[in-house]
């Protein structure tokens, strides 16, 4: 018989198992990273100003406080990543949603009860974001833009939007409710709006983790003709996920507006990078595959460390950039080591 | 149908079982890509329990056929009969669902997912806890999992991703995977390239198994040992079109190879 067999024998190479006590070293550096800094700003707190850094109410409650808006951003983007996209829109879906739902304040609130004017808000706030998820997920999944383009351009959209309806300004409101939300606290020591931003992690958790849906957003990400011939409707999947990270821009555009009883355009501006950030430093992956929720909030509460931790020991604000950015790679870094990724 | 004049007049073999309606038939499945007539009018039979071996050179266009028999292309003309019955696959779902199971040629894993996950992807079993919210049933999925890769006699970790395990492991998720949702029709596109001599003879060995179930397999490979050792009946392509079609016994290697190449 002829060479036939030319094609036959690609044998796996051996031995391409990674060390198990790196991999789940890597796993835990999150946890390890986030409890060292921790210590260093306890030890600095006790050496320089006598006081506790971490058992101090006001000190959990401004980390927290801090941690809501890139949190529920990074939620979103979490799984969005997961399944090999991204989404740069985000940052103004927050402005957009902030906007209406304070608008829509403006409009209702003398004449219609408080309770109820302020439900109409967020259900407006959260349609208006919904709709840019649900172009973007369209531009994606239907007709095949890249996701960084597609969103970038949805990103100026929502800007534009988001700017025209404020009329370039900050857009008041006057709904006890609103600010009640957004200043209040659970039995006096939770704020709201960290209670609303843990059940939204929860549910996060639970979907990601638990559910078809999640498993299907790691197919996704992981092969996707694997998914496709595995019968999984993909673009629809793909749609899906860009709304429901637009609706968790838009909670985070109503929390915004009911924790200073205004809106604005610019309310998400600068949180893109900071959840970005939260989502790699938990242990995602930007091509995709990988990730998890609890990871997402590790990630977002180490940096809300360093930011505030920063400040608490008067370091200069600017050197929170530094900071962030330098832990940004860092965390890829450990990524690369622990996925044998690196020096390609 | 035979577009080549140089191939010697093919004895058009008699259907196994000429008095019984094929699983699954294909007629004159033609597929393009843009320019590219990857598959120019191909027919194709397959009876219950029988396994018919597609051959041909690199870029004859199997993989491309078995794509339209799975559901995930659609061909540009051409029919498709399921138990007689035509039918039209719009995706990969609808294949599964007439019990047209698919091994494809890069396996279609999800790498980062564990064995279970993979076997049980797009159809994961579900149960409700506290009778509201639903969950995916992680336990059942490992253990129908591990169930079915004993059946193969293949042993290896359930719960690493299985982009952690070699080649050949993960063949046998794929196997397992097709074999776990009791297969009809079976189309194996190479099943034994990546695998080791012992591995390809198990692969040879439960195709014979199945077989005798009465499952229908269409088989691809460029190896025709295993060919000969498993099929009923071989399909030669070449260059998109039917090259000729022979009872195993009533062919040789040498014949196979002649119109492989079109000498
Ligand atoms: N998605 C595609 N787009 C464009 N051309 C394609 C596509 N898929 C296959 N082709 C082309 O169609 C022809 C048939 O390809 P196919 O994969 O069916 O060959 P094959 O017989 O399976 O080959 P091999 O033995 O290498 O697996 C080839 O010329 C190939 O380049
Ligand atoms: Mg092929």
């Amino acid at each position: 018989m002829p060479e036939l067999n030319a094609k036959t024998a690609s044998v796996e190479p051996p031995g391409s198992e990674r060390p198990k006590l790196l991999h789940s070293l890597g796993a835990a550096w999150p946890w390890l990273f986030l409890i060292g800094l921790l210590v260093f700003f306890e030890v600095w707190a006790r050496i320089s100003y006598q006081t506790s850094f971490v058992l101090n109410l006001t000190n959990v409650q401004s980390i927290l406080l801090a941690s809501v808006q890139p949190l529920l951003i990074a939620l979103g983007l979490t799984l969005v990543i997961i399944a090999g996209g991204i989404d740069l829109s985000v940052g103004f879906t927050v402005g957009l949603a902030a906007v209406v739902s304070a608008r829509m304040m403006q409009l209702l609130d003398p004449g219609l009860p408080a309770l109820l004017s302020l439900l109409l808000a967020v259900v407006a706030a959260l349609l208006a974001s919904v709709v840019v998820g649900a172009v973007n997920g369209f531009l994606i999944a239907r007709l095949g833009v890249p996701p960084f383009i597609g969103t970038l351009g949805m990103y100026g959209v929502a800007r534009g939007v988001g700017f025209l309806a404020s009329g370039g300004s900050t857009v008041a409101t006057n709904n006890p409710l609103n600010s009640a939300l957004g200043n209040g606290r659970l039995l006096g020591v939770v704020p709201w709006p960290v209670v609303v931003t843990a059940f939204v992690a929860l549910f996060m958790h639970y979907l990601l983790s638990r559910t078809r849906f999640g498993q299907y957003t790691y197919a996704i990400g992981g092969n996707r003709n694997a998914a496709i011939r595995a019968g999984i409707g993909v673009e629809t999947h793909t749609i899906k996920l860009y709304m429901l990270t637009a609706v968790l821009a838009g909670v985070a555009g109503v929390i915004y507006t009911a924790r200073f009883t205004a809106g604005a355009a610019q309310a998400g501006e600068p949180t893109l990078l900071d959840a970005i950030a939260a989502v790699v430093i938990g242990g995602a992956s930007l091509f995709g595959g990988a990730g998890t929720v609890v990871g997402t909030l590790i990630g977002a509460l180490i940096i809300a460390v360093i930011q505030f931790g920063l400040v608490f020991i008067d370091v200069q604000p600017f050197w929170q950039f530094i900071a962030v950015g330098a832990v940004i790679i860092l965390s890829v870094l450990v990524d690369q080591v622990r996925s044998g990724r690196g020096r390609t | 149908m035979n577009a080549d004049p140089v191939t010697p007049a093919p004895v058009t073999p008699a259907p196994v079982t000429a008095d019984r309606i094929p699983l699954l038939s294909a007629r004159n499945m033609t597929k393009r890509f843009g320019g590219l007539t990857a598959l120019g009018g191909v027919d194709l039979d397959l009876y219950a329990g029988e396994v018919l071996a597609l051959a041909g050179d690199n870029g004859a266009g199997k993989s491309t056929l078995i794509k339209c028999l799975s559901g995930v292309y659609q061909p540009d003309d051409g029919q498709l009969l399921f138990g007689g019955r035509e039918v039209r696959l719009g995706n990969p779902r609808e294949a599964r669902e007439l019990g047209i199971e698919t091994i494809y040629q890069d396996l279609a894993l999800a790498g980062n997912l564990d064995v279970g996950a993979n076997v049980f992807l797009g159809r994961e079993p579900v149960r409700r806890v506290f009778g509201l919210f639903p969950v995916l049933d992680r336990p059942a999925m490992r253990a129908a999992s591990q169930q079915v890769l004993e059946s193969l006699d293949i042993h290896t970790s359930l719960d690493r991703p299985v982009e952690d395990l070699s080649g050949g492991q993960r063949q046998a998720v794929a196997i397992g995977r097709a074999i776990h949702w009791k297969a009809r029709v079976l189309i194996m596109d190479e099943p034994t390239a990546a695998l080791g001599v012992p591995e390809q003879r198990k692969v040879v060995e439960l195709i014979g198994r199945l077989k005798t179930q009465g499952v229908g397999i269409i088989f691809i490979s460029h190896n025709l040992s295993d060919i000969f050792a498993v099929s009923d009946r071989i399909l030669v392509l070449r260059r998109g079109v039917m090259a000729g079609e022979r009872l195993i016994h009533e062919t040789s290697g040498e014949e196979i190879v002649k119109l492989m190449v079109g000498g």
